[in-house]
């Protein structure tokens, strides 16, 4: 685990010693890469039992779904077990609006699905973010139950049976007709490797740009494209006023309040703004290629791995929510082969974790910020010796 | 003399916790650019009236009433925002932060940029960002922490951490500025440059409320000083007067059962 942490140092300080230039060049690349890596499928990583596009889009989920709780849990400190409840009122909200009651345009619903949720989140915190700790934690678990047996018995929201036939996305370009115009514009082929000798492989076709059955590749762009804005966002956020004011509320309330600190008002703004990305992607999901969500689709386990991304990945940053999101979507899928030990496996992993790197795998990266400002006062002052690339 | 504006007033204010009478009908009050001592025994009350004038425990009767206004009812924070700042007894820093971004959640005391400002970065926000910064550097400046400045609070020396939360609190720009123990463990030296310190700062045009164990201490900085024992207010006057005080050198050296 060290030699890791070393060369991903050494890496981010390589890094931050390009030029400007070179820096966007290559964030644009791996921005890139992650586009096509469905469509790449590298050996190893390409789950073969099971569609990769769909891994994929669920991995993306997840990792948006980690962010977002990454501001609350790590950010703010506030201790959510019930996060799969705002991922479930997006879902739902999408649901009811663009299928069951109404046929609203998905991508007027979307953003009324993130409001609804965030409305939630408001509502939620109100009342139970005046206890703390534990208790805070007891309240949100009771609540994504609560949510969870709403829904299985209220009829106007499809009961048990769930919602079915949610509407995808729209398509770009012309639609498709069955059996053999596929619609889109344009078709974008997959790679196949023979060992490690790639070659285009014709049966794997994703057409650009349609939401169908045939492909999931377009659902993952679309998902990986809220994930880039809203990590955009979050970066801003968190290097503002209010980041400060999580922060310390985080460390402690008592003296954040006393230094002039807001805090009821910052941590409910935390868990608005969760509650937001979660009902982001929970709408994303139900409009997913399945089209079809249930009770059943947002069990109390599946909060828990959220939570469990969060500390894996390293509570209060941002990376780190990702590549916790990442495990833990991705893992169970590519081992599907060990369908029955896999929830052992993790257990274990979840155990071993907390003994060897209590801080999760990329806790936040402090000692590089503190280094960069550093060499930004020694620009301020004038003093030329200075580096001047720092930023 | 001219007659000095009254800062804070504690008019007559008792606390009750259950059956412990924590405080005593105390009544006393700060004028404006003096120093003010209190002082007594351990478990005196003295934390207690800190907590009280800065809204942490309301009285059971009684007011605070600060610049002529009354504070009850009102946040903390809100408190904060009128101008009474405080430090802790045992050190409260937000230890994940740097020394910088400590004195910089204090300076947004007075900054109302949110979500939406950071998320498109308007002017308010980078004004705020750079008000802040100013006086956050600034502040660290005048507390010789320059250097420390993006160093994780934690690891800052003892004497380093006192300092910066006394920055941390100057930092919310209050009127009024109150110290719990300052000097707790420091040496005998380090005790007297911070009881410099405390005059420059007094200088600044900051008044000063300084709780302090330290009799010999608090005579050389002070102007006034309170005395507190069990509650109550036992003595208030010059360190001159309180020096020669027999309640206080009573509750101080305890009293001779047999001579009285």
């Amino acid at each position: 685990m060290g030699v890791v942490r070393t060369y991903l140092d050494r890496m981010a300080r390589r890094y931050a010693a390009l030029p400007r230039p070179a820096r966007l060049a290559l964030i644009v690349l791996l921005v890139i890469f992650f586009y096509v890596l469905p469509l790449l499928r590298p050996p190893i990583i390409t789950t073969e039992q099971i569609d990769f596009g769909g891994v994929m889009f669920g991995v993306a989920a997840t990792a948006l779904v980690a962010v977002g709780l990454n501001i609350v849990i790590g950010y703010a400190g506030l201790l959510d077990l019930g996060y799969i409840g705002f991922y479930l009122v997006g879902a739902y909200t999408t649901g009811v609006l663009t299928a069951y009651h109404f046929a609203w345009p998905f991508f007027l619903v979307l953003p009324l699905a993130v409001v609804v949720t965030m409305a939630t989140g408001v509502l939620l915190g109100w009342p139970t973010l005046r206890v703390r700790g534990d208790y805070l934690a007891i309240v949100t678990l009771g609540f994504g139950e609560i949510i969870r047996l709403i829904v299985t018995n209220v009829g106007w929201l499809g009961a048990a049976a769930g919602i079915k036939d949610i509407p995808h996305p729209p398509n770009i370009g012309p639609a498709p007709k069955p059996p053999f115009d596929q619609g889109g514009l344009f078709s974008i082929p997959s790679l196949q490797w023979d060992g490690i000798i790639p070659s285009i492989d014709q049966g794997r076709d994703t057409r650009f740009l349609i939401f169908g059955a045939l492909s999931a590749v377009p659902y993952y762009w679309l998902i990986l494209t809220f994930l880039i804005l809203i990590l955009f966002a979050d970066r801003l956020v968190k290097d503002s006023r209010v980041g400060r004011a999580w922060e310390a509320t985080r460390e402690d309330e008592d003296a954040a309040e006393l230094m002039g600190v807001p805090t009821f008002r910052f941590k409910l703004l935390a868990f608005a703004l969760g509650a937001a990305i979660g009902g982001l992607s929970g709408s994303l999901y139900a409009s997913s290629q399945g089209g079809y969500i249930n009770p059943q689709s947002f069990p109390l386990l599946l909060s828990i791995l959220f939570v469990a991304a969060v500390i894996v990945g390293g509570a209060g940053s941002r990376w780190g929510a990702i590549v916790g999101g990442t495990l833990v979507a991705y893992l169970p899928e590519r081992f599907r082969e060990f369908a029955d030990f896999r929830l052992l496996v993790f257990g274990l992993a979840l155990m071993i974790l907390p003994v060897y790197r209590p801080q999760g795998l990329l806790p936040p990266r402090r000692t590089i910020r503190a280094r960069v400002a550093a060499k930004e006062i020694d620009q301020l002052e004038g003093r030329d010796d200075a580096q001047t690339e720092v930023l | 003399m001219a007659e000095r504006a009254r800062v804070l007033e504690v008019d007559d204010v008792t606390l009750r916790f259950g059956g412990l009478t924590a405080l005593d009908s105390v009544s006393l009050h700060i004028d404006e650019g003096e120093i003010l001592g209190m002082i007594g025994p351990n478990g005196a009350g003295k934390t207690t009236a800190f907590n009280v004038i800065t809204g942490v425990y309301q009285p059971t009767s009684g007011a605070v009433r600060f610049e002529g206004q009354p504070l009850a009812g009102l946040k903390k924070h809100a408190i904060t925002r009128r101008g009474i700042a405080r430090t802790f007894q045992n050190i409260r820093l937000f230890n994940s932060m740097t020394a910088l971004e400590n004195v910089l959640v204090g300076a947004d005391a007075h900054h109302s940029s949110g979500v939406l400002s950071a998320l498109f970065r308007t002017s308010k926000h980078r004004r705020e960002e750079d008000d802040g910064h100013e006086r956050g550097m600034e502040l660290l400046e005048f507390m010789g922490l320059t250097s420390r400045a993006d160093e994780l609070a934690a690891n800052l020396s003892y004497g380093d951490q006192r300092r910066l939360e006394i920055a941390r609190a100057m930092a919310t720009g209050p009127k009024l500025l109150c110290l719990d123990e300052p000097a707790a463990g420091f040496n005998p030296q380090e005790k007297v440059q911070l009881m410099e310190l405390i005059k420059r700062v007094r200088d600044r045009g900051y008044t000063v409320l300084l709780i302090e164990h330290d009799m010999r201490l608090v005579m050389g900085v002070t102007d006034r000083i309170v005395v507190l024992e069990f509650g109550k207010k036992i003595a208030e006057g010059t360190p001159a007067e309180i020096r020669d005080d027999p309640a206080v050198i009573a509750a101080y050296l305890g009293v001779d059962e047999d001579a009285s």
